[in-house]
């Protein structure tokens, strides 16, 4: 609107450059405006406080005689936690990591070697691989097996075998004492 | 006719013509060129039903329809979900501004005589439109289940036990059971989420309607060629965008100064079928109906009329008898749209206050004027009324001037 303009001092290609500027110029806030208003709507998705108020959990150790597994939740998933026996911490020690498809130290993924705690969550597609309990088939490493795809996990929890691509993740935690723990 | 110069557009446009559909409905339409703001408010509906399924789907993703976990989950949604409050309140006051815009829509129709014909059917399905609005808004109030939700159901449901013979039956078979609970709860839950969907598709056959009929203007007189009107985009698009940002400024006021302002309080008490709240207010824009329904002595009379209240818009093409569309050129007529106006702000506030006294008997005249109005004044108006004389044209008075 050149209303104070007279419209022979305005030539096409001046007026042009101004009616674009005033196009560019409203599309560029509109789609600001609009982007800016769809992020409630997308954060709303996201964990909510009360959920993300659930991410730790503490696990007594005490009762988990050598030998023995016990799974816990943490987050929603579960976590294995396994008393080791020496000769899994010697298996889980004596093997060239390099050569594993996810090449990683057992020294690098348990705080006191007799315990070794996980995701258990198989890294291939979700599922909870088998071999918390002493009846359970627990793969060619004696470790765990996942039923669904067929992936084999070592005593650390590191995969040797299947189509998973990661070892066992290992979940953020502390020892708050001796025989305590504190995940997340 | 091709949809355009791009190559891709017309192989698309060729076998599914949705590109010419835009451009008849968008740039080509013609529109008369003398709407004022009063016919922005269609297109403001239209976006608010818009917001209103968007935050709502957001909302259904976080609300439980049960009784035991209703109330709880919609104090997470405002307290833990990331935006809650945001996303409830968008949606609490959306649902005010719609009724309020959709208000001022039809008000609007009335007083330019948008019903008359060739346009019956666009303003039944816009009744239509109303009619489900009012019945989504009423199950949306439901779901929070606090004391308001519960009472307002019960209540509401309980007019249609004054159905002679079948009352009960149809009361029992509404609820699920032999009182509002948890499955009344439920269905409410899933029709809430259905209706605007209904309503969503009903808004483009009002659409299809209107674009077949051509919009009514001011003047009310018909486009007489092409000097008459300009093409909806950019015209109309533009100005309807500045319509939805000064309506903005007006909603997000309450959203975020004033959340409450159109709600109860009592709504944030859990719902407990034992106790029955002193005072049981519908929401502000149900007040008009609600005065008539309670200005009646007799139940099954008072439902009644509540609901004719509302059927009489479907005969009111035919109940004004005047050719003549707008009230500019209609003296007596234009003085009865502001008494009427004025009634339907009567009945509002009666609405709102106790069912006694004085209150009582303003509601009854203003229940009789309703009905007079357009029973009695409107088809007598159209007879005695002599219109001030019709510009020749959409043009001819700016041409004038």
């Amino acid at each position: 609107m050149a209303h104070s303009v007279p419209s022979t001092q305005v030539g096409p290609s001046e007026a042009k450059t101004r009616r674009d500027f005033l196009l560019y110029a409203t599309s560029v806030t509109g789609a600001v405006g609009t982007a800016l208003a769809l992020w409630p709507f997308i954060h709303s998705m996201n964990p909510a406080a009360d959920v993300l108020a659930l991410s730790s959990s503490e696990i007594d150790l005490a009762p988990v005689a050598p030998g023995q597994a016990i799974t816990v939740t943490w987050r929603g998933k579960p976590v294995f936690v396994r008393h080791r026996m020496p000769d899994e911490i010697t298996a889980a020690q004596n093997v060239d990591f390099s050569t594993l498809p996810d090449p990683q130290k057992d020294e690098g993924r348990v705080q006191k070697q007799e315990w070794l705690i996980l995701v258990g969550v198989c890294t291939h597609l979700g599922c909870v691989p088998l071999g918390q309990k002493t009846t359970d088939p627990r793969g060619d490493y004696n470790g765990w097996f996942c039923p669904c795809h067929g992936s084999h996990y070592d005593t650390s929890g590191r995969i040797r075998k299947g189509p998973a691509p990661l070892n066992l993740d290992v979940p953020p935690y502390v020892f708050t004492t001796d025989t305590t723990i504190r995940i997340g | 006719m091709t949809a355009s110069n791009n190559a891709i557009v017309r192989w698309i446009d060729d076998r599914l013509p949705i590109f010419t559909l835009m451009r008849h409905s968008t740039s080509e339409y013609p529109t008369p060129k003398n709407l004022n703001y009063w016919w922005n408010f269609g297109s403001l509906a239209g976006f608010v039903l818009v917001v209103m399924i968007l935050t709502g789907i957001f909302l259904a993703m976080n609300y439980t329809p049960h009784t035991a976990y209703a109330f709880e989950s919609v104090e997470r949604i405002m307290r833990d979900v990331n935006y809650g409050w945001l996303l409830r309140y968008l949606h609490m006051n959306g649902a005010s501004m719609f009724f309020a815009l959709v208000y001022i829509h039809l008000f609007r129709g009335m007083y330019y005589g948008s019903y008359k014909s060739p346009r019956e059917v666009l303003w039944w399905i816009g009744i239509i439109i109303f009619i489900c609005m009012m019945a989504t808004a009423f199950m949306g109030y439901v779901l929070p289940w606090g004391q308001m939700s519960f009472w307002g159901a019960t209540v509401i449901t309980n007019l249609f036990s004054a159905v002679p013979l079948v009352g009960t039956e149809i009361v029992t078979w509404l609820w699920g059971g032999f009182s509002v609970d948890n499955p009344t709860l439920n269905r409410f839950f899933a029709l809430h989420y259905l209706l605007p969907f209904a309503i969503f598709g009903l808004l483009f056959i009002h659409l299809w309607a209107l674009h077949t009929v051509k919009s009514n203007n001011p003047l009310g007189i018909d486009i007489k060629g092409p000097q008459d009107s300009i093409p909806f985009h950019p015209y109309y698009t533009i100005k309807d965008l500045y319509g939805i940002g000064v309506f903005l400024l007006i909603y997000l006021f309450f959203v975020f100064f004033a959340p409450n302002f159109f709600g109860e309080p009592d709504n944030y008490i859990p719902a407990n079928p034992m106790v029955t709240p002193p005072h049981i207010v519908p929401e502000w824009y149900f007040l008009p109906f609600y005065a008539i329904l309670r200005a009646v002595p007799d139940k099954l009379f008072g439902v009644v009329l509540m609901f004719a209240s509302i059927l009489v818009l479907f005969v009111l093409p035919w109940l004004d008898t005047s050719k003549v569309r707008s009230a500019r050129f209609r003296p007596i007529y234009k003085q009865l749209f502001w008494i009427f106006v004025l009634d339907c702000l009567i009945l509002g506030w009666i609405g709102a206050k106790p069912p006694e006294g004085a209150y009582l008997v303003i509601g009854r005249i203003a229940t009789i004027y309703y009905f007079a109005h357009f029973l009695i004044l409107l088809p007598l108006t159209g007879w005695f009324e002599k219109p001030r004389p019709l510009p020749d044209s959409i043009g001819a008075p700016t041409v004038k001037r």
